[in-house]
């Protein structure tokens, strides 16, 4: 196992959401637009590289009986450091993202790569491993975040790209959109899967 | 008045604000537990119970010893001069407070009930990750709600959620035998589903209460 193998395969092999289907909750909700689905995905990429380091720093002091009420304190404490950072500098994107931010804490992804991953390994595995799930994490918000945008708003990051005689597909940033456009995203990549293995 | 304003929390929590599917909390359980009838509703009901519960806890929590009010027990405890503002902390003391909670609630459920925790026991582990506990306390705070407020939203969260959990378990259950293209098959088309369903809970949005 190469390091970066380590690090790449969050992208695209083992991608948290594509791939997984992890951390459902705030994929769903927060991509209404590219704006909201970049913060988040840089808020959970810190925790999660936040986290894998600490936890692979830690793991060989913790007992194993209580390990898991150990890292969800680590996780709470690298989010709420992110929540109060973002509340300071980034108010309107705090604001925007509203109650997920503390959920970063319950994000299964989060707690999957410290039991299954850093629990195990040493550091600079952890935290390449960290880096590459955060950073897949991003990249699928960003995916769904970027078709949510323009189709239900016209516009990519605020800026309109459809002109203005596109009448916006208002469902699309409602939560039926979100489901949808996911479910869509998912069958997109079984069937490129499915492709690969008959060729 | 009072009754009126929880009746509004309730038909709120229920439809109108429906955790899993407008809300989008919980949606890991919704797609992992939704494959049966019996399940979902074992599910549906362990999370009404840990939710109410947890919403009294973390309420208590949060105004005896977090928030800077007359209240807070530090202050009485070591005499400060004025009320110390501990909210920063929330997240950390709430996740702790659900997860004790919810250890605690097995042990008691395995010695009292044996039935009721055959019927339960499974699900009660996956409680402590599914962010729909965590939301309601959080939003129970932000929305400044009073005790009996609080547990009024706890329990129709989770009553919201076993609805759409439910619901979802019966559609899949026709799904099996359904005619579906192969690259769907299982989660996408859960996910689609889903979608149609939350279109029809945005009908309730109209609802002026």
């Amino acid at each position: 196992m190469s390091l970066w193998y380590e690090f790449s395969k969050g992208i695209y092999k083992e991608n948290p959401i594509f791939r997984l289907v992890l951390g459902m909750c705030p994929t769903l909700a927060v991509t209404t637009s590219v704006q909201n689905a970049i913060g988040m995905g840089i808020a959970t990429t810190f925790v999660l590289f936040s986290s894998n380091l600490l936890i692979s720093i830690i793991k060989n002091a913790v007992p194993k009986r209580i390990r898991i009420p150990m890292y969800i304190v680590v996780i709470a404490s690298f989010v709420t450091i992110a929540d109060l950072v973002m509340a300071a500098y980034e108010p309107a994107l705090h604001k925007s993202l509203g109650i997920f931010v503390p959920l970063i804490v319950v994000n299964c992804i989060i707690l999957g790569r410290a039991e299954a991953f850093a629990g195990k390994n040493r550091v600079l595995p952890s935290i390449l491993d960290g880096l590459g799930m955060g950073i897949g994490f991003t990249l699928a918000l960003l995916a769904l975040g970027l078709v949510r945008e323009i189709l239900g708003n016209g516009t990519i990051y605020g800026y309109p790209v459809l002109g203005s005689g596109y009448n916006p597909m208002l469902i699309m940033i409602l939560p039926p959109g979100a489901f949808l456009i996911l479910g869509l995203y998912l069958g997109f990549f079984n069937w490129l899967d499915r492709k690969r293995k008959v060729s | 008045m009072e009754l009126r304003a929880l009746f509004v929390i309730v038909i709120a929590a229920i439809f109108i604000n429906n955790f899993v599917l407008i809300r989008f909390l919980g949606i890991c359980p919704y797609m992992g537990v939704s494959k049966q009838l019996d399940s979902a509703i074992g599910m549906g009901l362990a999370v009404i119970f840990v939710m109410t519960l947890a919403s009294f806890a973390t309420w208590l929590a949060y105004y005896f010893l977090l928030a800077p009010t007359a209240n807070n027990l530090f202050y009485h405890i070591f005499r400060l001069s004025c009320p110390p503002d501990l909210t920063f902390l929330r997240t950390i003391v709430f996740i702790l407070v659900i997860a004790t909670l919810v250890q605690f609630v097995e042990m008691v459920i395995q010695k009292t009930s044996p039935a009721l925790y055959r019927a339960l026991g499974i699900y009660l582990p996956l409680i402590t990750t599914n962010c729909a506990i965590l939301g309601v306390t959080v939003l129970n705070v932000d929305e400044a709600y009073n005790l009996i407020e609080s547990l009024v939203q706890g329990a129709a969260a989770g009553v919201g959620f076993t609805l759409a959990l439910v619901l979802m378990a019966g559609l899949r259950e026709k799904l099996e035998t359904a005619d579906i293209p192969e690259a769907l098959k299982g989660t996408p088309i859960a996910f689609i589903m889903a979608a149609l369903m939350s279109i029809a809970f945005l009908g309730f949005a109209g609802l002026s209460i």
